[in-house]
Parts: C-alpha cells; structure tokens; sequence
C-alpha cells in the first residue's frame, strides 16, 4: 500500500506487519503489550501575520512491554516504515528485554495481562490542503499581529497484547492556536475541528478583534489586594491543568504527594457548586489508556464538592489494594469536565459586579500543595469592572490562592455555558485529550504582586 | 544510515535547491526508578531520524522523517521544499545563506567509563541502595530512586560544506523522601527535581555518596514536618546553587532569548520586558553580578561545539558587571534584530525545528565564603532546592519557593521552616544582589526539561552557580 495516498491505512497495514510478527515469537510464560503513537503532522508557526516556519514531520513511536516471571520491563523504538527495517528493530527490542528481564527483581505491583477488548474508531477529517491553508489563515488575519500556530493531521494511538486485546484509534484534526496583539495589549483565541472552514477562522478571528478593541482604553494599575473576580472558562482550564498533574492521582494521595490530599484526610470540601468528572463522550481521546484498558465513559471526581473518586490506574490498584478505575499510568484526567452552572452569559458582568474579569491564566503552579495554594498570572483580556461594567484593562497581576477557598465557600456562581479546550501539547508528539470547562465568579480572591 | 549513503542522499538534493541540510540524530534514553525498594519504571527508549531543512527565496523550512532509506528522505526533502516555495511567499524575513556557516567539526562528551559498563542488575542494585537509605522511620512513606541516561549521535551535513559530528554523553539522577504525620507531609529532593544532570560516563554513580544523600534527605523531611511555617515579611535571603539555578534560567535565560524579544513565541510562553535598547545600556543587576553563556564548559548539561545552524559555539558574557550585554540569539535572531547573540540555535531532536534556546548560562563566583554571606545578615532566611515557580509572560513578576530553609540570626543559621517562598521583580531583585560566592562553591546542574516553542520542545539545559545573598526579599511561608 502506497503512504503518499493514505497514511492512516498505511500505518495500519504497517503496525499489522510489526505486531503479528512480535505476537507470533511470544513464548511459554511471556506476555507482551504492544503500543503505537504515531503522526504526520504540518507544524506552521506565524509572527505578525507572517511564517516564522514550517515543518512537516511523520513519526511513530511504538512500545513493547514484556511480562515474564513476575517481571516488567519496556522497550521503545521508532517505526521507519520500511519493512525490513522496522523487524529488525522490533526483533532487536524483543531479544534486549528477554536479556533485561532476568536481571530485574520481582516487580510487585505488576498488573497481569489480560484482554480488554477490541475497538477499530477512524475519524476522517476535512482539513485545508498544505498549499491552500498559508494563504486561508494569512489572508482572514490581514492587518493584525497575529502570531499564532496551526498544527494539523492525522494521528494515532493503537495497542495489542499477547492476550489477543486489539484498540485502534485514529483521527485527522488540526487546531489553530494564536494571539491577536495590539502593542503589549493581546488577546487569545483558539478554532480548532476535524474539518477547516475558513468562515469559521474567520469568525473567531472577528470574536478576538472584538475583545482586543476593549484593551485599547487607559491601563489600570490594579493594587495587590483580594478582588472579586470572574475567571473565564479558559482561566479554570490553566488552575485544572495544574491540578491534573497528580492532584486526582490515588497513587499520589498514597504517597502523600496529592494537592487534594485534605479532601480525603481531613474532610475538606468544595462548595456543592463544584462537579469534576472524566467525560470520555466529549470525543477528545480514545476511552483506552496505553494498556489498553477501557476506563469508564463517564466518571465523577468531584461531586458537590466532595471528592468522591480519585483516578487509579491497574497499578495502584495492585500496589494499594484498591478497584481500578482503568486510569492512565499517571493517573491524570484525559478528557476533564466540570459541570456548568446557572449564570447566564448575559449576566456575568453584573453578577460580578465590581471586580476583576480575567479571561485567561499563565503559568500556574503550586505555592503550597499542602493548602492547595496556588500561584500564577494573569494574562491576556482581563479588565477591571466596576458596577457590571468594563472600566478598563489591567496591568498584569499575580495571585495566590488557595482551591479550597476560591472553589469552596468563597464561589459564589458557575456560568450556564463551558468552552471546550482540546489539547495543544506537542511535547515530543502531538497530544490527545482536552478538557470542558466553565467560567466562575469567586470571592476575595487574593492578588500579591 | 551510514554516514556515506546521507552524504550521498544530499549531493543529489543539494542540485534542487539553494541550500540543503540533513541533520541524522540517533539517541538512546534510559529510564530506570525505584520507589519503597521495589521496581517502579525500567524503559529504553531508542530513536532515530533526520531533520531536512531547505532554503528557498531567503526562506527556510523543514520536514522530518524516520523513513531512513534514500526515497524516504528524498520524499521529506519535496514536502519540505514544496512548502517552503509556498511560505517563503509570507516569510518573517530574508535570510541571507551566511545564517548556515560551513563549519566542520567534532565534539565529544567527557567520561571516564563508558555508560555500556553499567548492567541492568548494577543501576537497579544503586538505586534500591538509595531508596533504603532514606528509610530511616515509618514516617517516610515514599523513597524514590531514579537514573535517566541520554546517549545521542549527532550527524549534521550541509549542501555548503558543513560537517559536524557530535556525541554525548548525558545523565541525570535524583532521590526523593517524602516524610507524612497525619495531614502534614513533605517532600526533600537531592537538589530539586531531577537537577543533578551532568554530561559524564559511568563514573558518576558513587553509591556511597548516594546513600548518605538518601539519608539526609529523609532527615530533612522529617524536619520539615515538624517544622514551623516560613514567616511572612521582608528580610535578606541566601540561595544555594540548588534554586539559584532556576532563578538564572527563569529570571535570566529566558527574558533574554532574543526569538522573545522579536515576537516569535508571545502566542505560548509570551514575550520579554526586555527591548532592544536595552543592550549595552541596561543595568540588569548589581555590579556582582557576570553572567555567561557557557557551552565549552566541560561536564556540564548543555555543552556542546556547535549549534543546529552550524555556529561555532563559544563563552560569551551575557551580563557583566551587572550590564546587560548580549542576547540568546542565533544567527537568524541576530538577523533580524541586529543584536549581538550566541551559538544557541537548537532542536530538542530530529523532528523539530530549531530555535533560540539556553544553553549552559552560568553566574560567575564572586569573592565570598558561605560563612561570610550568612553573617552579613541580621535577619534573614536561607533556600536551598527549587520547589515551585512561576513568572509572568515578560519574564518580570515572579514567585519561587523552595523545599527547605532556615533561618538567619544575626548571623547564624537557626531553625528550620517549611514551605519557604519568596516573590519579587527581575531587574529589581538581581540589583539587590550584595553577595556571590567563591568558586570553591560553585555548583553545576540542569534540567532534562526547559519548555518552548511551538510545536513545544522540550531541551536539556545546564547552570552553574556559587550561593548568593539578596537583600531584603519579600518572603513568606505556607497555610490556607
């Protein structure tokens, strides 16, 4: 089968090729998990409206993890895509492990392999060919500083283990991710599908020129201080982002690292007003981890405010004892969402009342995890308003706060309406997964620099 | 592939285009942990592949493969070319061709003892060492080992002559204790997470060392349970190597990367306070204060000989006398801004472009002994290993707190205080430097993971830093 005329198809064949031939040499007393990451992906990075570069590349990591004599060990190589090279590589990882494995001691906490099913799901996308889409972002952006990324393509995620469980997830998206600048001033915006409509860029381009009109008034100089404040959806998202890495682990609960640690041991609670689940029916990941195991499509972890679920991966379950919740190994949420609440958009404003309006979070992270305090800032539209009103933009500030207040007794309301935030993680490989998120208005939230 | 068959694969592209380069990476990444004496991760991870970049009507651009045969290469080069026409159309600038030096070279990592004479049974042996070294009470509840090799050939051809080889030879290893009473728990690292990265051989594992760090570090958590929390005021405050690491590279390193400066990642990690007009002109800090763009250091994280465009890579002071006197600029930002830079374009592997990154950025000692710094102050408090940070997009306001401190007492250090923070503004904070230490205490570390770019790379990166002391720092402690 040819790559040029379809890559999807293509790397399916080819992870075929390799996984039945591993599968075929799996002896007496082994077991064998076999697992695919790839992509080909067009990376286009703009400053000012123009290509800073552009790069297109096609890769696929594939793992092997051996199970032999209550011992665990793993091994990952990349495809080239040439037959005969990709089984040499593959027959080289297998032979590595089988001489790994018994200079291993007894991994105690394996989880024994089993056949979680299978699954064949291929979502086609309609994205912009890679000639047309420069002129289609540039040409909706004239006039603006726009320095942005468009990363678009099919990727995938597939798994296969000795015990005959067989998961092939793949799907062709793209997402443009860009700030609109006016001077120092910026605003963010994201449109991001399965299939590119250029009136759609358009329309979020106008949304986002809408807001930057609003920073042109006079910088307000907001002293430190505790604010009322509304966050934004994509404000709640950058706190989540942070709390996702091991704040719903029960591994890290157990090893007394978990920022939500207090909610367990000392009866800590959100307000009622705050509900958290994994949501796997907001289609951003495939419902299996990279074991292969097949997580509940729907999962509460906070419910009401109390934390009634902590995520567990197999592992921890065997190390502690407890049921698995077929988490990922990191035991972090893949497809996150915190259910809306009663504000209507129409009313945020006068809800808020006098405050701080912040659209958007950076660079968050934990100032005392004990407390669940944490810092970061501001960034781009956020406005001071005064009696439901837009006064004016503020000059960045930083705050420190604890989730237990700003989510506990000091929420006052959740919006009616959530935005949707697909993954934009491209670290070493383009990410699945995302989160659904509403916007809040909070009580004394505190504000140091 | 062989290095004759890439050679090949260029000379029949290189009559394509204005300029061809074919960067070949191969690396091998070893992960190895421990956690309560038991097996927690064992992974080798091999990978391999070549980077294309072409140069069309003063554009460049790139595409990356796997497929390391000469049809494969030769199908990226077309994706590469055919896209770079197109952008070149809407392209941020016109680079000229001397932006890709020909340069020609070799380059080597230190080691003693080869990372091949380390077995699986030994590495596994260290690190239970390790981890049963921090069980000293129950109240330990996790003991954490853990070992990360990086070995990487590097290979990069140019249509103009250039020809660099370079290997290396990469390690990073840490503890961590985490001691639990009741609600309260801690976490100690040996110098802060993962820190201890080095470029070395086998020689770096001295398990006796290892084990009295385990110790030490479980100690030091089950003082930090019992401990008070940091007090909120202002006061001087002493920094060890171990967190005056990442107020060089957030405070320092990337305010100055000069793709920040013009514009180029605002849409992801944001900007800089820093402007052109600055350089040359801007007193960055006080007049202890010299800082160095350093990638000949020996042993250390992020040296190398050449960067990814092929420059020649050489120590350059940043900030000297506390001036702000250079960027982190490559040949393309140095372009565009007309601004001095350094040998710091880099790609975390084959499949990413290259960009303005850090290398090893250095703070030269001073004069001082670490009993002097402490008894300069009156009252103060004393940091050691990076816990927490953030910074704002410019690179301005920021809060970093660390996993231990303690007290100073007219002159002395006194108790120990949990949850140590501190907060301030760059340029005003490195102006209230008062004291840097001798050499005898300069320390090396780095980091496997300094963030970027879009598509996001993440970079190994080196500092190196004698204890410092601040004048009154805002400082504060933990608590809902």
């Amino acid at each position: 089968m040819s790559r040029r005329a379809d890559y999807v198809d293509w790397m399916k064949d080819h992870y075929r090729f390799v996984t039945e031939l591993l599968l075929a040499s799996v002896s007496e007393g082994e077991d064998l998990v076999l697992s695919l990451e790839a992509e080909q992906s067009l990376f286009l990075r703009f400053n000012a409206n123009k290509v800073r570069q552009n790069t297109w590349i096609e890769q696929a990591a594939f793992g092997l993890k051996l199970q032999k004599d209550r011992r665990t060990s793993t091994v990952k190589i990349t495809l080239a895509g040439d037959r005969g090279l990709d089984e040499a590589r593959a027959r080289a990882a297998l032979a590595e492990l089988r001489a790994e494995i018994p200079q291993l001691p007894v991994d105690e906490h394996q989880v024994a392999v089993v056949n979680n099913g299978r699954s064949d799901q291929q979502h086609r996308g309609h994205l912009l060919g890679d000639e047309a889409i420069i002129d289609a972002i540039c040409e909706a952006a004239e006039g603006t500083d726009m320095a942005g990324f468009y990363c678009a393509g099919p990727i995938i995620s597939a798994n296969r283990n000795s015990k005959g469980q067989d998961h092939w997830f793949a799907a062709e998206n793209f997402f443009m991710d860009y700030s609109l600048y006016d001077g120092p001033k910026a605003v963010k915006g994201c449109y991001a599908g399965s299939e590119w409509k250029t009136t759609a860029w358009q329309a979020s381009l106008s949304q986002a020129k809408n807001q930057l009109s609003l920073l042109s008034r006079p910088v307000r100089d907001v002293p430190p201080g505790a604010y009322r404040a509304y966050l934004a959806p994509g404000a709640i998202a950058e706190l989540l982002q942070t709390v996702s890495w091991g704040g719903f682990s029960y591994g890290g609960y157990r090893r007394g690292q978990s920022p939500l640690k207090k909610m367990v041991d000392e009866n800590q609670s959100l307000s009622p007003k705050f509900t958290a689940r994994e949501n796997f029916d907001l289609g951003l990941s495939p419902v299996f981890n990279l074991n292969g195991e097949v997580s509940p499509t729907r999962l509460t972890l906070i419910e009401d405010g109390k934390l009634v679920n902590w995520l567990t991966s197999s592992r921890s379950a065997v190390e502690y004892g407890a049921p698995t919740n077929f988490a990922a190994e990191s035991e972090g949420p893949r497809s996150l969402e915190v259910l809306s609440g009663t504000l209507l958009h129409g009313d945020v404003l006068k809800k808020l009342g006098t405050g701080l309006y912040l659209s958007n979070l950076h660079y968050v992270n934990w100032s005392d995890p004990q407390s669940a305090r944490m810092t970061g800032m501001t960034r781009y539209a956020c406005f001071w308003v005064e009696n439901g009103e837009i006064v004016a933009p503020i000059k960045d500030l930083r705050f420190d706060v604890s989730l237990y207040d700003i989510w506990g007794q000091h929420l006052v309301e959740v919006t009616d309406f959530s935005e949707t935030h697909p993954s934009t993680w491209t670290y070493e490989k383009r990410s699945l997964g995302g989160m659904r998120t509403p916007g809040m208005v909070v009580e004394g939230m505190k504000f140091t620099l | 592939m062989h290095k004759e068959e890439l050679k090949k694969v260029l000379t029949d592209l290189a009559e394509k285009t204005d300029f061809v380069s074919l960067r070949h990476v191969k690396e091998k990444t070893t992960w190895r942990s421990v956690r309560n004496e038991a097996p927690d991760a064992n992974l080798v991870a091999y990978d391999e592949g070549v980077m294309i970049e072409v140069f069309e009507k003063g554009h460049i651009g790139y595409a990356g493969t796997a497929e390391l045969t000469s049809d494969g290469i030769r199908r990226a080069f077309e994706k590469a070319r055919s896209q770079t026409q197109k952008a070149s159309t809407r392209k941020i600038a016109d680079f000229p061709e001397s932006v890709r030096p020909p340069s020609r070279g070799v380059f080597k990592s230190p080691r003693v003892k080869s990372l091949d004479q380390l077995s699986v049974a030994g590495l596994v042996d260290y690190l239970m060492k390790g981890s049963k070294a921090a069980k000293i009470s129950d109240k330990i509840v996790t003991r954490m080992a853990m070992a990360n090799f990086v070995e990487t050939e590097f290979f990069h051809l140019t249509s103009n002559g250039g020809e660099i080889e370079q290997d290396f030879s990469m390690l990073g290893m840490d503890l961590q204790a985490t001691a639990q009473d009741g609600p309260e728990s801690q976490t100690r690292s040996l110098n802060g997470g993962l820190a201890r990265c080095r470029q070395a051989g086998a020689e770096l594992f001295d398990v006796d060392a290892f084990v009295r760090g385990g110790e030490q570090i479980a100690r030091e958590s089950l003082e930090l349970i019992a401990a008070e929390n940091c007090p909120s005021d202002t006061r001087d405050v002493v920094l060890m190597p171990d967190q005056m690491i990442l107020q060089i590279h957030e405070s320092i390193g990337h305010p100055l990367e000069l793709d920040r400066i013009l514009g180029d990642e605002r849409n992801y990690a944001g900007w800089s306070f820093v402007q052109p007009a600055d350089f040359g002109s801007l007193q960055y800090g006080s007049k202890l204060m010299n800082v160095t763009f350093d990638p000949a250091r020996r042993g250390e994280y992020a040296s190398y000989a050449f960067d990814d465009g092929g420059t020649p890579a050489t120590r350059e002071f940043l900030i000297k006398d506390g001036r702000l006197e250079r960027g982190l600029g490559s040949l393309e930002s140095q372009f565009r801004s007309r601004l001095p830079g350094v040998a710091n374009f880099r790609a975390s592997s084959w499949n990413r472009a290259p960009i303005d990154r850090m290398a090893n950025i250095n703070l030269e000692p001073g004069t001082a002994t670490l009993d002097e710094l402490i008894s300069k102050v009156e009252k103060g408090l004393w940091m050691t290993a990076n816990r927490s940070w953030s910074i704002d997009d410019y690179r301005n306001k920021f809060q970093f707190g660390c996993e231990y401190g303690r007290l100073i007492e007219n002159g002395k250090l006194t108790k120990v205080v949990k949850n140590p923070n501190y907060r301030g503004t760059t340029v005003a904070f490195w102006n209230k430097l008062d004291g840097v230490g001798r050499s005898e205490l300069d320390e090396m570390y780095g980091t496997p993971f300094c963030g970027k770019g879009e598509p996001n790379q993440g970079i190994r990166v080196g500092h190196a830093s004698p204890p410092c002391l601040f004048r009154n720092v805002e400082v504060f402690g933990g608590g809902q």
